[in-house]
């Protein structure tokens, strides 16, 4: 006699349809997918124009002969993404903090902070670089940064560090106030409050869009090309595109972009499900 | 399944309307490819070119346009020394002034491929085997040089050979020569930078963010007398290679007015009219010595 658990008839019957309807459903995606794929490339290829589109912007000797310089301009990319972001989300989240403060003493900085998002989150990015870009150099301050690089930094993280700045007020607004309620009851002070309940239920909350303004940024980042600054792959880009008149070099960096921002988005998918970013009361 | 059908056949009709109303080519390149071979025996009047708009000549130029080539920013007063040659190529091929129409067309638009909004396009583009693969250029209308402009006061105020430029931070225009030319004969040790018009490389100058800017000599002596305060010429780079660089006007590939086009500069090389608009419109470059 066999004491581990067999499924009953019946429920190997359900099993076994449950797993033909699987199967059919995977094929049915599979045609339709090869059916819509294979229709939209054939209308791209049937473009009277495709041959031309083909060789200005689809060629593989340009691609190869681009790659090395769009890459390097690419690093540079990274790089000028990865100093921002971190500079984007401590001030960022001081600003949240400083808009959200509580109590009549904390007017002035309230104020202040809501005049600085409102002012940076105003003000296109393009004119914000080119003023902070050439206006800080021309005031010819002591100490003041003139090297491009460092000015289009600053530029990039004025303007959305107060994107982000939202986003975290948002998250932080967010929680029920039964949470802060129930935290002083348990006699935390009002900054524990905020520290250990607030903050880690709010930025879970706004994982997705925080991510939004990120991949914004990585893509801004070759904004800061206009000061003349470090050749970036989209300037890199342009200036092969400006020897040959191919445009090739533009798809090479495009796809870059997308291998640094596609992979972003999965992994920060997959950390807000293992901390259970997920609706109130869970999926349904 | 069924319930599914409907809405998958839909899509697919959808598609397939999107394939089938999908424009015809508005610029068979290919047909007029075959018209320019014969196009060289043809006459080139204004009657038998195959123009953007019939007995109009459309030119294409970006904006700004830029001393000395233009002047006051506007290509149809005929003054500076394109808007001159283009005024002049006009009239060889049969056209009057008011016949000449102007259209603004950017770097890049002047360059992709597809219908131009231009007959030919006179913008200081220089003429490179590689980009012939792209576009037809005209014969050359203007013998290039280039040149290296700074501050006094600048580090580059003081240069007298290449040798001396190399430590410093040179700056050049996106898209030019220029930038190949710092980078293979000066080979700076900074990178160079680029900027996306000669505003934003002469502001970087003033503000001491770039030592010095490459430009071609015209438009150096231009912006040392007449844009920068304290402008300097600091000399003019030699000539490298087999081939003099030359600004050729631009034309769509295979486009059927090259031929004419390039007849048209060719003629005014001849008779002399370049070297007069040269006299003209361009300062003389003698004060530019000649960095080794």
């Amino acid at each position: 006699m066999s004491d581990t658990w067999t499924p009953s008839a019946r429920q190997r019957e359900r099993d076994a349809y449950r797993r033909r309807q699987n199967l059919r459903s995977l094929l049915i995606a599979v045609v339709s997918t090869v059916v819509i794929g294979g229709l939209l490339i054939a209308g791209m290829v049937s473009a009277p124009g495709w041959q031309r589109t083909q060789e200005t912007f689809f060629n593989w000797d340009k691609a190869v002969d681009a790659f090395p310089d769009v890459l390097a301009g690419f690093w540079i990319n990274v790089k000028v993404f990865g100093a921002s972001a971190v500079c984007v989300l401590i001030l960022g989240m001081v600003l949240a903090i400083l808009k959200t403060l509580t109590g009549p003493v904390f007017w002035p900085v309230r104020a202040l902070a809501t005049v600085y998002i409102d002012v940076f989150r105003g003000l296109p990015m393009i004119l914000l670089l080119l003023l902070v870009g050439f206006g800080v150099p021309a005031l010819n301050l002591t100490g003041a940064p003139t090297d491009p690089v460092v000015l289009g930094c600053i530029a990039l993280v004025l303007s959305y560090s107060a994107y982000v700045a939202e986003v975290f007020r948002a998250g932080i607004e967010s929680i029920h106030p039964s949470q802060r309620a129930a935290a002083r009851s348990l006699g935390l002070s009002g900054s524990q409050t905020m520290r250990f309940v607030v903050l880690p239920q709010a930025v879970r909350r706004v994982v997705p869009p925080l991510l939004n303004d990120l991949v914004s940024l990585s893509k801004d980042s070759g904004l800061i090309s206009v000061l003349g600054a470090a050749i970036d792959s989209v300037r890199a880009a342009q200036i092969k595109t400006a020897e040959s008149f191919n445009f090739t070099p533009y798809v090479v960096a495009g796809l870059l972009f997308l291998v640094l921002t596609i992979p972003m988005t999965r992994i920060t998918d997959r950390i807000s499900r293992r901390y259970g970013a997920v609706p109130g009361g869970g999926h349904v | 399944m069924s319930r599914r059908l409907p809405a998958a056949g839909s899509a697919l009709l959808a598609l397939l309307a999107v394939a089938a109303c999908a424009p015809a080519d508005s610029n068979d390149e290919a047909s007029s490819a075959g018209s320019s071979s014969s196009s060289s025996a043809a006459s080139c009047a204004p009657a038998d070119l195959d123009t953007l708009t019939s007995g109009t000549l459309t030119i294409g130029t970006d904006s700004p346009a830029y001393s000395p080539w233009f002047e006051d920013n506007d290509p149809a007063n005929g003054k500076g020394y394109e808007s001159a040659v283009a005024y002049a190529v006009a009239k060889q091929l049969g056209y009057t002034d008011d016949q000449v129409k102007w259209s603004t067309v950017t770097f890049n638009a002047a360059v992709q491929p597809g219908k131009k909004a231009f007959d030919f396009d006179i913008n200081q583009f220089s003429i490179t085997d590689e980009r012939k693969e792209a576009v037809d250029f005209s014969s050359g209308y203007y013998d290039v040089a280039q040149a290296v402009v700074t501050v006094k006061g600048s580090k580059a105020a003081g240069a007298t050979s290449i040798a001396d430029l190399k430590g410093l931070k040179l700056g050049a225009q996106v898209g030019t020569t220029s930038y190949d030319v710092i980078e293979s004969q000066i080979a700076p040790t900074s990178d160079p930078s680029v900027f996306d018009d000669n505003d934003k490389a002469k502001l970087a100058l003033n503000n001491g963010q770039i030592d010095a800017l490459v430009v071609d000599l015209p438009t150096a002596l231009y912006l040392a007398s007449a844009e920068l305060d304290d402008g300097v010429v600091v000399g003019q780079l030699p000539q490298t290679g087999d081939a003099q660089e030359q600004f050729g006007l631009l034309l769509a590939k295979n486009s059927s007015l090259t031929d004419c086009v390039t007849q048209a500069v060719d003629a005014l090389r001849e008779d002399g009219t370049l070297e007069t608009l040269e006299t003209e419109y361009l300062t003389d470059s003698a004060g530019a010595p000649e960095l080794k």
